[in-house]
């Protein structure tokens, strides 16, 4: 698993295998998430793969009612809208992902600082098997 | 870290135009372009020769999308005669003509050009909003549209942010929205040229024309409250917290700045420009701030000598209306945490010590995306020649005005300092 390149890619496969996976600085000790092939802190290029455990809070949040066409086709929208925030990982980096287990009908309620575990979103079977990431409280 | 930035030659606006803002399906992009370009003309006050312009710049978002059709330069070119001479597009997504106007001041600070015409335009309504939508998301980041973010999406998680670390609320964002439909009614140019209360008023007349229950808002913020209005787009981002889809076109006529006495006496001289590019959501250290913005003021402060002070109004990128509120302090305007508190207090009125958005802003001018950036410094430009009607900001010694431009979720964003000298 070591060999994969830096990248996109690479990310995505690993959440198929439920492994959120970053990138860190052989020089600086900088994480990354999703995984950078160039350091942004030192510009340095040595970079090794490191595993997030998954556990954080959440830093910021919005709860969607008016959904794009990829979410609108899960049923997704006015009626039943989704929430997806960010979320402060304890490694201290921050994702992008959908936050489940919480009533986005009621947003006022929703807190920022709420403790939260990743959660693994899968749908699609064989070679279309997408997996995203999501956290719940 | 950063040390002061020069023109070698400094640049001036001399004329302008901007289209009427809104909705035409039955025109096109050139219509717009022309439209705008022939105001431009008249606007110059001691005439030229449309055949000296030396090059052109315009920014156009995504055309490509909207209507199909790519390579816009030599269309422009063409449409207003300025073949063979050169003519560039650049996109920076909502800020694409800010970076028009920025080439166009390097090309004359360089002394490659004398008269540079910039501008830029949008078509959005050919698309349904569906569409429109999915289009605009063509300027977020990969990671926040691949984990269902919208654009209202991303504005609202940082106004949560906002709000956490801040102690504001909704009411925060009312204030802004209120404020920018008061200036609406006196631009001739806005799309919604109307207040809150006109809205309500309507909404009223409509109820008893229909026989229906006569609604009891107690007044503005009774009626942003009633998501039967003002429903939820993307929490806590409302209908009201949203600028709208709008087609139309802008330019500006800009000369080097030893030239300028000869297009009109009231030239308007660029005093500041500035550019930074920023990180999406989740690379972000601060999600209450736009690092690009930041960067964008220091740049544009060095180069003039100005401080956030010396801005006596400014046009501030107000596409969802928390952008306006966190910008306002970006610019160095307010303390972090602060601005919020002098909308509030009324400071960013026509009226107030620091006017914001005298245009009424995008949420009620409109927003075609391409065209924006030159439309805020349209409204700067006008109001420093103390030609902006109604809306005049009330200061007999207006002379160093700003207009802010975002592009995207905060990837690109700009701010240039105009004066009157």
């Amino acid at each position: 698993m070591n060999n994969r390149p830096f990248n996109d890619t690479s990310y995505e496969q690993f959440l198929n295998e439920w492994k959120i996976m970053g990138t860190k600085c052989k020089k600086c000790g900088a994480l990354a998430l999703p995984p950078r092939p160039i350091c942004v802190s030192c510009s340095g290029s040595e970079l090794e793969w490191v595993e997030f455990k998954g556990t954080g809070k959440l830093a910021a949040f919005t709860s969607i009612t008016v959904a794009p066409p990829n979410m609108a086709k899960e049923g997704f929208g006015r009626n039943n809208p989704y929430v997806v925030g960010v979320v402060e990982l304890e490694e201290g980096v921050k994702a992008v992902a959908r936050i489940i287990g919480i009533d986005a009908k009621k947003p006022e309620q929703i807190k920022v600082g709420t403790l939260l575990k990743a959660e693994f979103l899968t749908k699609g079977e064989g070679l279309a098997r997408q997996t995203s990431l999501a956290f719940k409280p | 870290m950063s040390r002061r930035r020069k023109l070698f030659r400094g640049a001036a606006v001399v004329g302008g135009g901007l289209t009427k803002l809104g909705l035409f399906k039955d025109r096109n992009s050139k219509d717009f372009f022309a439209e705008a370009y022939q105001e431009m003309l008249g606007s110059v006050d001691k005439g030229f020769d449309p055949k000296d312009i030396d090059a052109a710049y315009v920014g156009n978002f995504t055309n490509d999308f909207f209507v199909n059709q790519a390579h816009w330069a030599p269309i422009i070119s063409d449409l207003i005669g300025l073949v063979p001479k050169p003519v560039t597009r650049t996109e920076g997504a909502c800020a694409s003509s800010a970076l028009a106007f920025r080439e166009g001041v390097l090309a004359i600070a360089s002394g490659m050009y004398d008269i540079v015409l910039v501008g830029g335009f949008e078509q959005m309504s050919k698309r349904t909003t569906e569409e429109v939508a999915e289009g605009l998301a063509m300027a977020a980041s990969p990671y926040e549209v691949a984990t269902g973010f919208t654009f209202p999406g991303v504005f609202g998680t940082m106004a949560t942010a906002y709000f956490a670390k801040y102690g504001a609320d909704r009411d925060a964002l009312f204030n802004v929205t209120i404020k920018s439909h008061n200036n609406a009614p006196l631009n001739p140019k806005a799309q919604f040229p109307c207040t809150i209360r006109d809205f309500m008023n309507q909404r009223i007349e409509r109820c008893r024309q229909k026989g229906q229950p006569i609604p009891q808002w107690k007044d503005e913020k009774d009626f942003l409250r009633d998501p039967a209005v003002n429903p939820p787009v993307a929490w806590p981002m409302h209908l009201f917290d949203c600028c709208p889809i709008s087609d139309g076109a802008s330019c500006l006529l800009l000369v080097a700045e030893d030239l300028a006495k000869k297009f009109t006496e009231k030239p308007v001289y660029v005093a500041g420009i500035g550019q930074g590019s920023g990180y999406s959501l989740h690379a972000k250290k601060d999600l209450t701030t736009y690092e690009a913005t930041k960067a964008a003021a220091e740049e544009a402060y060095g180069m003039s000598g100005y401080g956030p002070k010396d801005i006596q109004f400014s046009e501030v990128h107000d596409c969802f209306s928390i952008a306006e509120i966190v910008h306002m302090e970006d610019l160095g305007f307010y303390s972090p945490g602060e601005a919020f508190k002098a909308v509030a207090a009324g400071e960013s009125r026509l009226d107030g010590p620091k006017p914001i958005n005298t245009s009424g802003g995008l949420k009620t001018k409109g927003h075609p995306v391409g065209a924006t950036g030159v439309a805020q410094l349209y409204e700067v430009w006008t109001q420093l020649r103390g030609d902006a009607g109604k809306r005049q900001v009330p200061n007999p010694n207006l002379r160093v005005g700003g207009a802010h431009n975002l592009g995207g979720t905060g990837g690109t964003c700009t701010f240039t300092i105009l004066e009157r000298r």
